[in-house]
């Protein structure tokens, strides 16, 4: 269980950029965060695994408070939190395998992830989750070499081999055309369910928000203005997370072919 | 001023156009001229130019050029020894100097390392690149003594100032992103170091490494003229004795390897470039 109470987070001497944030996300819930850019959306999850620095508040995950974490003990706490990045942030000049096992860091020493002799078991665990979102025959081709979807699962496994207890996807589809970032939304909805994994996706797309998360939070200027389910989420909520500051954007193309998604389970 | 249709009929007085001046101020512009010549006249008038000398200089320098012809190849093994030791000196220089400017260059980088260390690591590649390899040479001769090692150890340093600097903007330069992604994975920073920031420097390492190559091939030639080994040294030995001929018969040879050298390194680093 994630619990947030009362985040804040300060740029120097600016105006806070999260206004002290409660959230509560509990079992395999997919939740989406809208908002507006520069709302805090990314600061918030960035806060989560300490890539940046909260201000006050606590942030617990499974009841380790992770606010105050250093060193070791920090780099422990952040193996458990998987992230998916906007810009994937692969490692472009090394293999696809390479880059799942590099999500096992946390666990091996340096002398294994130098030599890359992972352990067997996170091998098997790297194929099985390359086949089950059909990457895996990519393993040793470069990272920079795929296409921009292909990339992004790249990305979720590398999250999924920390083992972790929860996934971050900071706008996770945002740098992909509409019908793959579906098919990426579909992924992880699906993903949390096989693992009981909890995810929190950062999302501009509200449809896509509606459409395949299970709760919607909206944020504005740093403040948790709405939280509900999708139904919930009516004319008024978007009014009032986005009113006068841009229109989000509101198509979702159609479903797209379900059949190789869902056909391969998690070995 | 003339209407166009006028002008078209060219019913107007000639328009002249001259090139603006570089530098528009007149006063600036004459007190910069007036300036150099009034140097020039100083310099030359006070500098201790010793005119009979150079004119008994001048047909010495004409018995030396003609001493060198024929080059005479004929101590072909000195040479040989002597540009065998300066490859030796040059290579060894290299891997050396190229290996020991990563962590260096990770020290000086701004973006990953903290700022003490970052003020050290620039430090020491500030003072390596600070002293030309030639008065180096002549610190690690008095230290260590006439030889290949002075030589070995004036070209690491000089390898790791200038290989260390470049490889620190580099670093200062790659995309942070996936150093990112590494830390939220839990990775330590060694590890973060090998897949985040050593790849993304790789090319530029290789391509650093052949010129530096090519480079110290040239500089220890020059370093063994102040006694730390290599065909340097054989060439000093050479005019000290008065054999020009040899001496011309290993510039030519140095000439030669210099440009082979270059075009080497140059086709390797386009090939991976």
């Amino acid at each position: 269980m994630l619990e947030i109470t009362q985040l804040v987070k300060r740029y120097g001497q600016n105006e806070a950029v999260l206004k002290g944030l409660d959230l509560k996300v509990e079992g395999n819930s997919v939740v989406s965060i809208v908002g507006a850019s520069g709302a805090g959306k990314s600061t918030l999850l960035r806060c989560i695994n300490r890539l940046e620095e909260p201000t006050s508040g606590s942030i617990t995950l499974n009841g380790t408070e992770l606010v105050h974490l250093k060193g070791t003990a920090l780099r422990q706490a952040r193996r458990k939190i998987g992230m998916v990045f906007q810009g994937f942030n692969l490692l472009d000049r090394l293999t696809v395998m390479e880059n799942v096992l590099a999500g096992r860091l946390g666990y091996v020493n340096l002398y294994q992830a130098i030599t890359r002799r992972y352990p067997q078991a996170d091998i098997e665990r790297a194929f099985s989750l390359m086949e089950r979102v059909g990457i895996a025959h990519y393993a040793n081709k470069r990272a920079d070499q795929l296409s921009g979807g292909e990339r992004q699962r790249v990305g979720v496994v590398r999250a999924l081999m920390q083992e972790p207890d929860v996934l971050l996807a900071d706008e996770p589809t945002a740098s992909l055309d509409p019908r793959t970032s579906e098919q990426i939304m579909m992924l992880l909805q699906s993903l949390a369910s096989e693992l009981s994994l909890p995810v929190l996706i950062n999302i501009h797309n509200v449809a896509q928000a509606k459409t395949y998360t299970e709760r919607i939070v909206g944020l504005r200027h740093g403040t948790l203005i709405f939280d509900g389910a999708p139904a919930d989420f009516n004319h008024d909520a978007l009014d009032a997370i986005y009113g006068g500051i841009e229109t989000p954007d509101e198509s979702v193309t159609g479903q797209p072919p379900a059949a190789g998604e869902h056909a391969h389970g998690l070995a | 001023m003339a209407s166009p249709d006028r002008s078209a009929r060219g019913e107007h007085a000639p328009r002249t156009w001259r090139k603006p001046p570089f530098i528009a101020n007149p006063l600036v512009r004459y007190g910069i001229i007036v300036a150099v010549v009034a140097y020039l006249i100083w310099a030359f008038g006070s500098l201790p130019f010793n005119w009979t000398r150079i004119a008994e200089g001048l047909p010495r320098a004409a018995r030396i050029f003609s001493g060198g012809f024929p080059p005479s190849f004929e101590r072909f093994g000195l040479l040989l020894t002597g540009f065998k030791e300066s490859f030796q000196i040059a290579i060894l220089a290299t891997l050396l100097g190229v290996a020991l400017s990563i962590p260096f260059a990770v020290m000086a980088a701004r973006n990953i390392a903290p700022m003490p260390i970052y003020l050290l690591g620039r430090a020491i590649i500030i003072v390596s690149r600070s002293f030309h390899p030639v008065i180096v040479a002549i610190l690690f001769v008095a230290a260590v003594g006439f030889g290949p090692l002075a030589g070995i150890l004036t070209l690491t340093l000089y390898s790791i100032g200038f290989v260390g600097k470049l490889l620190a903007e580099e670093i200062e330069e790659i995309d942070w992103g996936q150093v990112e992604a590494m830390r939220a994975s839990g990775a330590g920073y060694l590890a973060t170091l090998f897949y985040a920031v050593f790849p993304q420097i790789l090319p530029r390492q290789v391509g650093l490494s052949m010129y530096q190559l090519d480079s110290n091939l040239r500089a220890s030639a020059v370093v063994g003229i102040v006694g730390a080994g290599g065909i340097g040294s054989t060439l000093m030995n050479a005019f000290g004795r008065y054999d020009y001929d040899f001496a011309f018969a290993i510039l030519l040879i140095i000439i030669a390897v210099i440009l082979l050298s270059e075009g080497i390194s140059g086709w390797v680093r386009k090939k991976i470039w």
